[in-house]
């Protein structure tokens, strides 16, 4: 779950920590009128995605004539596949200098890593190529957390900023673990010329398993950009990611759903979906069978059970009801091995006069010579 | 430590349709199920099992070594932290969709007490001829039996794949571990291959990756120092980028995690890397002698 700046930045706000007074517009004539009031500005897209100053989505204006420009020229592109439909005007702020502050997930230490450059500016990748020396890492004990002092070493070398800097970082991470963020990152944090702080942009991505007990965020967020078939998927609880190939497949947990795939395209297919029925889903086999089937690419299907938690002929009995109910005029090869295969080869030959594959790679490839 | 039938286990949620389910499925293969907890049902028994209100409260009478969870996401850490401060020495967590800064906790709480997490979102362990934990089909022959290769994966429907391919090229298993598909598993293929590299039982290992984070670059480096022969096969090389692949942990982030990434790092320490699970068999075949000669 993407928050954009304009969702971000008042949780920031919230927290303590500055930011530039601003409005969101949707329309040019907005934004000039945002403009009226705060005086000089900046104009940014606002978008799910990074290097949008690069993309020309971010544009300075000196009053509300330059501001509408900005806003006109900026609304309607399209930004890594996002097209902009609001920008967020701000007040302009006088930069001394420009750092950067993030609080992440980190899976070296299984725990918080807060990430601190006094090089700010550019993104997080070209300062740990650029300037290693100044990026600065702090694992944080999730059980005693991050306070000022602890914040403190960070941030040395900034002088008169120093203080107000582990401030700010005490109250990023502070956000972080109230949101239950994935990521919190500032960039650029600028101190202005009188030695405040300021955060001129934030990133935040919630997670997603926490949404039960976030509901705040599943409103902030941006939805994601769906398929018409990825949002039914969605509906029934089931993750469908549609793709452009002619192989539909069905497979159960998500490393055999991985591996069935990478098949396919070993033996030089290509996949019309992902879908994994893992978990409970595994009792989801008819709806799910029908989703890989409305996908209107699909000229052959391969199916791919290995029961462990799952019950192969769970899913298969739901494999053959949807297929005779929908009756699809494709072919289609099995694989199935695990828990409660006997029943699930038997009942497959039974009903649909088809007999399964003992190879996983032999029904592929016979999926894959059927599509072409 | 390696789950053996002299480990005593604690079923966290064994009440439960699928904790009922799978407490029985591991005791008919041995496993030595002491206790069971669901705070509701204190006092009463689960199929013969004393059920108590907490792990600690289960210690009292009933000491274990190893907890195995069957709890929803929101209530894992509660459940998983009662475990590891009653003493648990191992806790495998079965749950999916736990909060991540949830499952930092319960790392941070194993750390404290020394106690080793298998998981989040992982199938369990299996020790053929001894016992499972977690819901693997550690009763089915044609994927699990006695012999010598160790069994590392994140995935369990892919895990047993991969044990059912071992068990037709005619090896069998020193021990299935399952590490799970959270982005924050508490044991590393790193850790894992170390643990299969020191028992006595286990010829070669098996490591099961798949794209996402940088856990099997981390183990290549490990892979390269053992003697005991290491086959690899990464799931997820034909995944689109910046798309998560049914784990939470199994998804491309720009250049880290990648296919290819993990494939360079492993050959470069001298592991041979699988193209498809089928091939895992011949490529154990070509360094040590099968368990059954004449089985395949």
């Amino acid at each position: 779950m993407n928050l954009e700046e304009h969702a971000a930045k008042p949780l920031l706000a919230a927290e303590g920590i500055a930011v530039p007074r601003g409005r969101l517009c949707a329309s040019a004539d907005e934004a000039a009128n945002a403009a009226q009031n705060l005086g000089p500005c900046v104009v940014k897209a606002q978008v799910p995605t990074g290097k949008r100053g690069k993309a020309g989505g971010i544009k300075l204006a000196a009053h509300p004539d330059e501001a509408r420009n900005a806003a006109t020229a900026i609304l309607g592109m399209t930004i890594g596949g996002h097209v902009v439909t609001r920008v967020l005007v701000e007040e302009q702020v006088p930069i001394a200098r420009e750092l950067y502050a993030a609080v992440l997930n980190d899976p070296a230490s299984k725990g918080p890593l807060v990430l601190f450059s006094a090089a700010g500016g550019m993104d997080i990748e070209e300062i740990a190529a650029t300037r290693p020396d100044s990026l600065k890492r702090l694992a944080v004990d999730i059980e005693v957390g991050l306070d000022h002092a602890t914040a403190r070493p960070l941030v040395d070398g900034l002088g008169p900023a120093a203080p107000a800097a582990a401030d700010t970082l005490a109250a990023l991470y502070a956000l972080y673990r109230r949101c239950d963020a994935e990521l919190v990152e500032i960039n650029p944090l600028v101190v202005t010329k009188d030695w405040r702080i300021v955060a001129l942009d934030c990133k935040l991505v919630a997670d997603d398993a926490a949404v039960p007990r976030q509901p705040n965020m599943a409103k902030l967020g941006t939805p994601e950009t769906l398929t018409d078939l990825e949002r039914r998927g969605r509906e029934l609880g089931l993750r469908y990611i549609e793709l452009d190939g002619p192989v539909g497949l069905l497979a159960n947990g998500a490393g055999l759903t991985m591996t069935t795939m990478d098949a396919i395209v070993h033996l030089g297919g290509k996949p019309s979906n992902f879908l994994e029925i893992g978990g409970d889903a595994y009792t989801q086999a008819k709806p799910a069978l029908e989703l890989v089937l409305a996908n209107p690419r699909v000229r052959s299907l391969v199916v791919n059970f290995c029961g462990a938690f799952a019950r192969t002929d769970v899913m298969a009995d739901g494999v053959v009801k949807a297929w005779q109910t929908l009756k699809p005029r494709i072919p289609v090869f099995f694989s199935i091995h695990g828990t409660g295969e006997d029943e699930a080869i038997a009942l497959v030959k039974r009903e649909l006069g088809i007999t399964p594959f003992d190879r996983m790679e032999d029904a592929v490839n016979a999926a894959v010579r059927a599509a072409r | 430590m390696i789950p053996r039938n002299e480990h005593r286990v604690l079923v966290l949620g064994i009440t439960g349709r699928q904790g009922q389910f799978w407490t029985q499925k591991m005791r008919e293969q041995g496993t030595d199920v002491v206790g069971g907890v669901n705070p509701k049902k204190a006092g009463t028994e689960q199929d013969g099992v004393p059920v108590f209100a907490s792990a600690r409260e289960a210690a009292r009478t009933r000491p274990f070594d190893i907890a195995v969870m069957f709890v929803p996401p929101m209530g894992a850490k509660d459940s998983a932290i009662d475990a590891i401060e009653a003493g648990a020495k191992m806790v495998v967590v079965l749950t999916e969709h736990i909060p991540q800064q949830d499952v930092m906790l319960i790392h941070a709480a194993a750390r404290r007490h020394g106690a080793r997490i298998f998981g989040p979102n992982t199938a369990g362990l299996v020790t053929p001829g001894e016992g499972f934990i977690g819901i693997m089909p550690g009763f089915n022959a044609n994927v699990f039996r006695p012999g010598t290769i160790g069994v590392i994966s994140r995935s369990g429907s892919l895990g047993t794949l991969v044990c059912l391919n071992l068990v037709t090229a005619g090896f069998g298993q020193s021990a299935f571990l399952g590490l799970g598909g959270d982005p924050l598993p508490g044991t590393t293929s790193r850790e894992a291959l170390a643990m299969l590299d020191r028992d006595d039982r286990t010829r070669g290992v098996v490591l099961v990756g798949e794209i996402g984070g940088g856990m099997e670059e981390e183990a290549a480096d490990y892979a390269g120092s053992m003697r005991k022969p290491v086959v690899a096969f990464i799931a997820g090389r034909a995944a689109p980028p910046g798309k998560r692949m049914g784990h939470a942990g199994a998804i491309v982030m720009g250049e880290r995690g990648t296919y290819e990434s993990k494939r360079q790092a492993l050959e470069a320490a001298g592991v041979r890397v699988a193209a498809t699970p089928g091939e895992i068999g011949r490529l154990l075949a070509d360094r040590i002698a099968p368990d059954f000669p004449g089985a395949g």
